[in-house]
């Protein structure tokens, strides 16, 4: 009898060290009703920022994407440019050109000089993006998620392209916050009904099956009810989705003295002190995961008109 | 004696109530994050105690814990101290007496101030609780003075100066004073900030590149304090293991030297950058001492135990099994080596490849690594003590043995588990494959801390119902309070002292 409990114990420990990627690339279509290609506009004014509330002010109006930027807009983007000769592809890997960032020779910094780099690798587990027949298309039901596996120079450069920007900590913050103190953009609780977070997988997972719940679809926490699953709305004051978890969302800043990008927001995997609007993160400008995305800014004095997106076919 | 006076005035006794409130502590305070939050235990305590938590003062809470926690061990290691190092009865009673005042006043008043609300009074007397445990050390400083000739080595099997001067005592000094330099760095820059009240975690600046000079002296505050715990936990049990001989005398000039570079080199954080060379440079001294006590007493453990055993001319297994006889007095120390794995080494992997490996991965990863290997010492220095505390409180026969096997097992399958997991892109660098690891590692984790938590429940659940029996264990340890060792000094002045020196202090 002990040798068998000894035994079983070993076979667990054994099937639980596999290495093999848990993602799913198929799930269930859920529409939420949210678009995500609306815009939603911040008011010039006063806020709070940071943990310890310092006064701050932005001082022109702007404009914030409604959710993440989702795999369907990215798909999208990936063959117009391709299209438009913008980006490159080499061994399963989105390349783009950047101008280079300003080094200022740093302790730990990196240089970051002008050339090509990655912006998405499409064929490694974690990435929604398939490149198929000279198309990039999106694993089903996926969509409507955001897309993940991006780096920054992969966001920046669907900024650009549609005439956008990245926003910067201080958009995002006030974005996310609104004018009061509050710790998350839908107020001062949190719970696995607000938002996708490291203590909601056990709620997701039964929802969307798998062995383990990763993103969400962008607005999927807006008090509608899936199934059994009754969510509540996570909007923040100026009416922005998921501002909060799902995953991190890449920041416009490029700071003296440092190569790194700064990311907001949290994720599916982090607890609820990284959904913090003050929780910040950080990697090099190359770094992709498969919790990192991110949300555009634009002027509303230069809103361009957008790019009518074809419909492209799904996996 | 009545069961107060056990618990408060006596050395084991004091140590037995500072370890439960500790782990009172620990227990109710560890349902507040992780997992505990989605299987909603979180929520039962926070309305069970009507705690207030605010989240924007979470980092606040968090410092508050810690610093409530870090005291009790502080004290723990006062209570040792002035136990087996010789000094006056009355220098004894009056550094226990400010030390137990002050960390139980730091803990109940700084958790009030933290977690119920912010009753400033309640931060004040925090404050004054923090004092009392600061000038409790400059007492102890000046009792442990090692030019004071009365404590002189008699046996010369003591590492010495040639006027006779105690090194261990030196070190016992040396480490004190520069603890209490070094919460000075703290205090300066927790003055400045707190008046303010602007908190904020040191891991969550590792990547600003302009940290100011302030910042800078609490991050060099939080190292050294961990590491001169270490350093006092290493002396104490040394004395518990009776060091002596050869390895004794390369030891002790090695802590002193390492401790005193290490202090300086830490200090100098907030200059320059060369602090880092310094601090190597006193680490391998700190570390080298510590290797000698290991080597002695696991030859110690060998002979001793053989003899016990029966082993007349023991080959290789019968050495093995000696030395594994007795899991406290083994653990204690394998629990040093361990800690080189699971943080020196990691601290130094690190440091190497920082730019190579860890500033490459998010800074909330780097910042588990960080966190996840701070914790894993604080919490290696905590089964030392509870290695030992075991042996005082007189664990003998299976009991010691499930204890120490328990202690050192799960515990070192938990800080293993932790630093793989806080690794894990090292060894599998896509996130979609880790969760396979994860699960082990968390697993292996809960596994080896739950057993270790369920052995500690049941050994203070046995000392709390001994405190029922009229007749109990307590009884015979308060009527022996004192931790039985040889001292390096002069045994006659320990009679001595019992004699000229009546039980109020001050001298007949």
């Amino acid at each position: 009898m002990r040798k068998l409990i000894y035994l079983t114990f070993a076979i667990a420990l054994f099937a639980s060290c596999s290495t093999d990627a848990v993602i799913n690339t198929e799930t269930k279509n859920i529409e939420t009703g949210v678009n995500p290609d609306a815009w939603v506009v911040i008011p010039a004014g006063p806020f709070f920022y940071n943990m310890h509330a310092d006064a701050e002010n932005i001082d022109y109006d702007y404009e914030m994407m409604l959710t993440h930027v989702t795999n369907l807009q990215y798909a999208n983007y990936l063959n117009d440019a391709y299209a438009q000769k913008l980006i490159k592809i080499d061994s399963g890997k989105v390349i783009g050109h950047h101008p280079g960032d300003p080094f200022d020779g740093y302790l730990h910094e990196w240089e970051i000089p002008a050339g090509d780099y990655l912006h998405m690798p499409f064929e490694e587990a974690g990435s929604h993006i398939k490149f198929v027949d000279g198309t990039f298309i999106v694993h089903k039901g996926y969509h409507n998620h955001p897309v993940v596996m991006v780096t920054w120079f992969g966001a920046k450069a669907y900024a650009d392209f549609y005439g956008y920007r990245l926003p910067n900590e201080k958009e995002w913050a006030k974005a996310a916050r609104g004018t009061d103190e509050r710790a998350y953009p839908w107020g001062d609780e949190i719970n696995s009904k607000l938002v996708n977070y490291g203590s909601s997988s056990n709620a997701l997972q039964r929802l969307f099956g798998g062995a383990i719940a990763r993103t969400t679809p962008v607005g999927y926490f807006n008090g509608n009810t899936y199934g059994d699953f009754e969510t509540e709305d996570n909007r923040s004051p100026y009416g922005l989705y998921d501002m909060g978890g799902n995953v991190w969302q890449w920041m416009g800043n490029d700071y003296p003295d440092v190569h790194y990008r700064y990311m907001r927001g949290g994720s599916f995997t982090n607890y609820e002190y990284n959904i913090f609007v003050w929780a910040r993160n950080s990697a090099g400008p190359d770094f992709y995961n498969i919790n990192i995305g991110f949300r555009c800014a634009r002027d509303i004095a230069e809103i361009i008109e957008v790019i009518e997106i074809v419909e492209i076919v799904e996996e | 004696m009545t069961r107060f006076n056990y618990l408060f005035t006596s050395t084991k006794g004091l140590i037995l109530t500072a370890i439960s409130l500790v782990a009172l502590i620990t227990a109710i305070f560890n349902t507040l994050s992780g997992p505990m939050v989605e299987w909603g235990i979180r929520d039962l305590t926070v309305e069970w105690l009507g705690m207030d938590l605010n989240p924007a003062e979470r980092a606040g809470r968090i410092i508050m814990l810690y610093h409530t926690i870090a005291m009790a061990i502080v004290a723990i290691e006062v209570y040792m101290m002035t136990s087996i190092v010789p000094m006056r009865k009355h220098e004894q009673k009056n550094i226990n007496m400010l030390v137990t005042v002050g960390y139980m006043m730091a803990m109940v008043f700084g958790l009030g101030f933290a977690y119920w609300g912010h009753n400033f009074t309640f931060h004040g007397l925090f404050l004054v609780g923090q004092s009392l445990i600061f000038f409790s050390g400059v007492l102890l400083a000046f009792a442990l003075n090692p030019w004071k000739k009365e404590y002189y080595v008699t046996d010369k099997d003591f590492a010495h100066f040639k006027s006779g001067m105690d090194m261990e005592r030196m070190a016992f000094f040396i480490m004190t004073v520069a603890m209490l330099i070094s919460a000075g760095f703290g205090a300066v820059t927790g003055s400045f900030w707190a008046n303010g009240h602007e908190t904020f975690l040191a891991e969550d600046l590792i990547r600003d590149p302009n940290k100011s000079a302030l910042q800078k002296a609490i991050i060099g505050h939080l190292h050294i304090m961990l590491t001169l715990i270490a350093v006092s936990i290493t002396l104490i049990v040394g004395r518990w293991l009776q060091f002596k001989g050869i390895f004794h005398k390369i030891a002790m000039p090695l802590m002193i030297v390492g401790t005193i570079i290490i202090s300086a080199g830490v200090w100098s954080v907030v200059w320059t950058h060369l602090a880092h060379t310094f601090i190597y440079i006193g680490s391998v001294g700190v570390m080298m001492s510590a290797l000698m006590l290991v080597i002695f007493s696991w030859n110690k453990l060998i002979h001793d135990n053989s003899i016990e055993l029966g082993y007349e001319n023991p080959n290789i297994f019968q050495k093995l099994k000696a030395l594994f006889h007795d899991p406290l007095k083994f653990g204690a120390t394998w629990q040093m080596v361990f800690m080189n794995f699971t943080v020196s080494g990691i601290g130094i992997f690190m440091a190497i490849k920082l730019e190579e490996i860890f500033r490459v991965w998010p800074a909330r990863e780097e910042r588990i690594t960080l966190t996840g290997h701070w914790h894993i010492l604080a919490a290696i220095v905590a089964t030392i003590i509870l290695m030992y505390y075991a042996d005082i409180a007189g664990l003998k026969g299976k009991k010691r043995k499930w204890f120490g096997w328990i202690m050192i097992i799960g515990s070192d399958v938990a800080f293993a588990s932790m630093t793989i997991f806080s690794m894990k892109r090292l060894f599998v660098p896509e996130e979609v494959a880790q969760q396979g690891l994860m699960n082990t590692t968390m697993l292996l984790a809960d596994f080896g801390l739950g057993a270790l938590l369920v052995m500690m429940a049941i050994f203070l659940g046995w000392k709390l119902f001994d405190l029922f029996n009229g007749k109990g264990v307590w009884t015979k340890e308060a009527a022996n309070p004192e931790l039985e060792i040889e001292r390096t000094s002069d045994p006659v002045f320990n009679i001595r002292r019992e004699n000229e020196f009546n039980s109020e202090g001050g001298e007949k």
